[in-house]
């Protein structure tokens, strides 16, 4: 079946737009079911040691308090490591919530109280008295670079970075060279909506859980392993998720709490976590981070040496790729490698919006800009002549690749060509002017999806998969797809989500829903199609008799010939004829799974070349990110209105991380202490001046039927790097530690 | 965040009885720093009197010139007064310089000036800190100390007071009238907010129970060259890092009267009249601006993360004289907020 572009490609507004404004739109904490109780966290003041002493008896005194539970009295349910293992964690050994004595962070949950009102479960939790005994704790990583290994691959997807050629034989071929240190430190998802679970009891351990999560399917595994419980006892219902940015990809603590209080209580339970406990798990790790870089006389790269230590728990090997694209993004024979742990007491870092790629294009940004100044080369003509046709990194050729075209359009669009190099050499009145530019690549994935779509009598299609909705605009371009793959009108046709009851989808990350939900959405469609075809045949309508899939087509409501469009049939008479309600189709991921098991015959990657202005106040070095063009290179855009605030979202998000966003710890504590909204800073509109976003086009057939790259995280790439670059560019000073607050520039 | 009782006061005699009446009640006037404060156990006070009933909420002009700012006036109504916008622009300025438009809304005039310190350890239960539990230690001392003071800490605290208003008002000479168990008394600005010394936990110089009824702001409001520049980590919706509220009067480029406070170093707006006495009778120069912000940081230190403040309030001092002379924002963080479409 062929596509007509009725709906892909064009600007949608959100279909779930008035819900979310209107209130209705519920999130995990917004079930009030009936006879609900609350648990509320209590949370380690210390980073290490050990719990002595709970005091629960004056709290259970308090009328409306129902229990305080810690691990002297929630049961073992689960013995092994393998029972608490998410689809996504790490190697290693879980952290299980309320498990012993141990504290092994800051900010560790130690008693979950229970309460028939929240007001009072949080009362009752500020005066649970626990005794600990504290131990020396170690969180500095630069105090633990020594110590730094090299990771399992416990971690699914996770490849250790390949080195090829020779890099000090690069380095000494070279006739420019620059080499220096780079950092960042630990930054937390922070979404709007704090974690939250409601479970619902329904008797005889059957549940209705609505978690905040970013893989309602994930959830529900956990729950299932740790608490022996069937599929149908945990079902597992997410509408909505306020923001994720990785932060639900794995199931947080919360979870496991509340369904421990509801199993145990045999009542319905909500825990709900506070922005404070926001800090207290995953986050994106801190690194350390040495770029090398050396070129020929022509600028072209002769060694490339990016190597990395990050910080990880005391418990699991958190592993995130973020040296490996500086093997990838420029042409270079010599490339050294390397990528390190160092375990500290803190909890283990999570994939957070571009997991280690925006780490490390960081560095590698900040030192190409440094090598083009050493090379006396611009930083775009550098970034041209070492373009790379082909991943190196895994010696085959991208199924496609729009960089150039991302560089050009965008340095078109930004007015490159005006820039003068020399720092400084730019000005609007009295301010500073300072352009400066990166780029990245990230992962084109596609993982195994399936959907159901389900034409009624009344003609309406509804499509369903139990993926998630972050906010990314996943409900709205799978309806736009599947009204388009029947040839319904958008109005039409309902996609439904966020259920386990629903057909198997994979987590909401990576940037992999639009193509693995996406094209499974087709797939299913097709199936539909071929079901209302054969029901066609069985009505009186010669013209189809012989008809195959292939000679038919959907549009306007109908099914008609392709040969003869006269000849067609209403969908909604089809339904009604065969007598059923509905007529349904689901698509097999079989073929989706061998693909997997298949060595790539291509290297699929999205690209992004990000350009940025800053002024800065010569006296008081106060930074303004007055201009930001972003060229974006991710196969096809389905919806370039919701493509295009996922681009806008990383730029602010990129902007953040270059100017003001840190979780600052106080390492006497081993806490990170600036634990608000009103402390941990993110950009506000007043940062924000113009973003540019430019989609160049990249027409792809063999990264998936659709030619969909995605696009939540490529556009995050470079944009750190991009403002520090122009911040050299105006200033001359060059701050290799993010981000750059006006200390680091006095 | 513990249960408590609230009565709405309807007269200031009642607000004051009621406060007497009930040990470890407090007044609350917009609930943005007290409410944040409760729930994170910080304050746990049993009893709240509202105030918002007291017919506070007034600015009124005095028969002597001046301006009357009643305590529960919102933040927001009173940089928006039209007297204040024309003869307090200063003040206009650095109330809008402060927080978003949602907490400028709820927020009043004598609850800024009671607004507690934003220092991280004051506001984490886990962590020592002399102003939350006196004799616990100070944390910011050798830890995350960039928001904390550089002029006039103590071995006990180095908080500084968060409050942009407050440093306009310490500037225009504002005298804060209170009316407590023993009746009523003004207090002058500059009295009002206290340097931490031995007793971090006492903010001010209220007696216990004593209850703000106004600001009276004089006369002169230096309406013709002032500025109020504030130095911070993002556009709107943090604290200062630096701020300074310049005023001056001028005679061609002689400068006749000055006015000069900071905030965001020091535990109370720090207003410096010696170094308003050296610009008397100078020219307007960037050369009288650099020997007086050298004056006024010659006895700062610096605790390591938030030693920059030094330099950076050196450079803001100079820069604010400089546009209240010129009376041209060149690029302070307000110029570029407006002209943000
Ligand atoms: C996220 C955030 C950002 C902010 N940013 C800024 C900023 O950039 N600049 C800035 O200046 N401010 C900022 N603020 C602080 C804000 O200005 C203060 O919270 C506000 O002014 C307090 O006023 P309120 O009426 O809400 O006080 P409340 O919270 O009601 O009370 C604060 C204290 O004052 C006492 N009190 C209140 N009224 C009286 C009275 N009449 N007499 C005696 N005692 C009284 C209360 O008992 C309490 O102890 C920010 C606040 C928040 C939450
Ligand atoms: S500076 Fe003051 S408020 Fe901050 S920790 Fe020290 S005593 Fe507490």
């Amino acid at each position: 079946m062929t596509l007509q572009t009725d709906y892909i490609g064009k600007p949608t507004s959100r279909v779930d737009g008035p819900a979310k404004v209107t209130g209705t739109a519920k999130y995990a904490a917004e079930y009030n079911v009936p006879n609900l109780l609350y648990g509320y966290v209590v949370s380690s003041p210390i980073a290490k040691g050990k719990i002595t002493k709970i005091d629960a008896a004056p709290v259970l005194a308090l009328p409306g308090v129902q229990q305080v539970f810690s691990h002297e009295n929630v049961p073992h349910y689960a013995l092994l490591d393998r029972s608490y293992k998410d689809q996504i964690a790490p190697g290693g050994s879980p952290f299980r919530p309320l498990h012993d004595a141990e504290i092994k962070y800051s900010l560790q949950p130690v008693a979950l109280v229970v309460a028939d009102t929240f007001e009072l479960a949080r009362y009752a939790a500020s005066i649970l008295h626990i005794e600990y005994e504290e131990a020396a704790h170690e969180t500095e990583l630069s105090q633990h670079i020594d110590e730094a290994y090299e990771p399992g691959r416990g971690k699914a997807g996770y490849q250790p970075p390949k080195s090829r050629g020779n890099f000090g034989k690069g380095w000494k071929e070279g006739v420019a060279h620059m080499e220096a240190q780079y950092s960042h430190h630990a930054q937390h998802h922070n979404p709007m909506e704090m974690f939250a679970t409601t479970v619902e009891w329904l008797g005889d351990k059957n549940l209705n859980i609505y978690d905040k999560t970013q893989g309602a399917f994930n959830s529900q595994l956990l729950v299932t392993k740790v608490f022996g419980l069937s599929k149908d006892q945990a079902r597992v219902i997410s509408k909505y998720t306020g923001g994720g940015f990785g932060s639900g990809l794995r199931p947080q603590y919360q979870l496991l709490l509340a369904v421990m209080a509801s199993l145990q209580l045999e009542r319905s339970v909500r825990v709900s976590l506070t922005r404070e406990q926001m800090f207290s798990f995953g986050h994106r790790a801190e690194t350390l981070q040495h770029v090398a870089l050396a070129t020929a006389a022509d600028g072209s790269l002769t060694g490339i040496n990016h190597f990395a230590v990050a910080e990880t728990s005391q418990f699991e090997d958190f592993t995130e790729n973020v040296v490996g694209w500086s093997g990838m993004l420029y042409n270079c024979k010599n490339v050294e490698l390397g990528y390190r742990l160092a375990k500290g007491d803190i909890y283990t870092p999570l994939d957070m919006r571009a997991p280690g790629a925006a780490s490390g294009s960081i560095a590698l940004e900040i030192a190409m800009d440094e090598m083009a100044y050493a090379a006396g080369l611009d930083p775009l003509e550098f970034r041209l002549r070492n373009y790379s046709d082909i991943d190196q990194a895994q010696d085959l050729p991208y199924s496609s690749k729009a960089l150039r075209k991302c560089y050009h359009e965008g340095a078109a669009k930004f007015g490159w060509e005006q820039r003068t190099p020399e720092p400084g050499s730019m000005r609007d009145g009295n301010l500073l002017v300072g352009w400066g530019m990166g780029g990245g690549v990230w992962d084109a994935s596609k993982m195994p999806a399936t959907v159901k779509a389900s034409l009624d009598a009344d003609g309406h299609l509804t499509v369903s998969s139990g993926t998630n909705e972050i906010g990314t605009g996943t409900y709205t371009i799978m309806t736009q797809i599947a009204a388009e793959s029947m040839g319904l009108p958008i109005e039409a046709v309902t996609f439904v989500l966020g259920d386990t009851t629903l057909p198997q989808s994979p987590i909401q990350g990576g940037s992999w829903t639009a193509a693995s939900v996406g094209n499974s959405v087709v797939e299913a469609c097709t199936k539909l199609g071929e079901a209302l075809l054969k029901q066609a045949q069985k009505m009186d309508h010669p013209a189809f008799k012989d008809a195959k899939i292939d000679d038919v087509q959907f549009a306007n409501g109908q099914m008609r010939l392709r040969a003869d469009d006269t000849q067609a049939v209403v969908l909604r008479d089809v339904v009604q004829a065969s007598g059923e309600p509905k007529i349904d189709a689901e698509n097999s991921t079989v073929l989706a799974k061998l693909e997997m098991l298949k060595p790539p015959r291509y290297s699929m990657h999205a690209h992004n070349a990000v350009f940025v202005e800053v002024k800065v106040d010569p006296e008081l070095m106060t930074v303004h990110v007055t201009r930001v063009v972003n060229a974006v290179a991710a196969g096809r855009i389905i919806n370039p209105k919701t493509a295009r605030s996922q681009v806008l979202g990383s730029v602010v998000w990129g902007l953040g991380m270059a100017l003001m966003e840190e979780s600052v710890m106080d390492h006497r504590f081993g806490r990170y202490m600036n634990h608000s909204l009103a402390e941990y800073h993110v950009p506000v509109n007043a940062d924000i001046h113009d973003i540019d976003v430019v989609f160049v086009s990249e027409e792809d057939d063999k990264v998936n039927p659709l030619g969909i790259k995605g696009l939540g995280e490529v556009g995050l790439l470079g944009v750190a790097a991009a403002v520090a670059n122009a911040i050299y560019h105006a200033t001359g000073k060059r701050v290799r530690d993010m981000p750059i607050t006006i200390d680091k520039l006095l | 965040m513990n249960s408590f009782t609230f009565t709405q006061a309807a007269a200031v005699a009642g607000a004051v009885q009621d406060k007497a009446a009930h040990e470890g009640s407090a007044y609350i006037g917009g609930g943005t720093n007290l409410v944040d404060l409760m729930k994170e156990n910080v304050a746990r006070p049993t009893h709240l009197i509202g105030l918002k009933k007291l017919g506070l909420d007034t600015i009124e002009t005095l028969p002597d010139g001046g301006l009357r700012l009643g305590a529960l006036a919102s933040n927001a109504d009173t940089a928006w007064h039209p007297e204040v916008e024309k003869r307090y622009p200063l003040l206009n300025q650095a109330i809008l310089a402060g927080a978003s438009p949602q907490l400028r809304n709820m927020a009043t005039d004598g609850g800024n000036l009671m607004q507690r310190t934003r220092c991280y350890y004051f506001y984490d239960l886990a962590t020592p800190c002399n102003k939350r539990e006196p004799g616990s230690g100070c944390s910011a001392i050798g830890g995350y100390n960039r928001v904390c003071g550089i002029l006039g800490t103590s071995d006990s605290c180095i908080a500084t007071h968060p409050s942009d208003m407050c440093v306009a008002l310490a500037a225009l000479d504002t005298t804060v009238r209170v009316s407590g168990p023993n009746g009523e008394r003004t207090i002058k600005f500059e009295d009002f907010h206290r340097l931490p010394g031995d007793h971090p936990e006492r903010d001010n110089t209220l007696e216990p129970g004593e209850l703000i009824t106004g600001l009276d702001l004089p006369e002169k409001g230096f309406a013709k060259n002032f500025s109020y520049l504030k130095l911070r980590d993002r556009t709107s919706y943090a604290f200062a890092l630096v701020s300074v509220a310049a005023a001056l009067e001028l005679d061609g480029n002689t400068i006749k009267d000055a006015r000069l406070a900071l905030g965001g170093v020091a535990h109370k707006p720090w207003r410096d009249k010696e170094a308003e006495a050296m610009l008397i009778g100078q020219p307007a120069t960037a050369d009288t601006f650099r020997r007086v912000a050298a004056k006024v940081l010659a006895n700062a230190k610096g605790y390591g993360e938030n030693t920059f403040k030094i330099e950076l309030a050196k450079r803001a001092i100079v820069r604010a004289l400089k546009q209240a002379t010129e009376m041209k924002q060149e690029v302070d963080t307000n110029a570029f907020l407006n002209s943000n479409p």
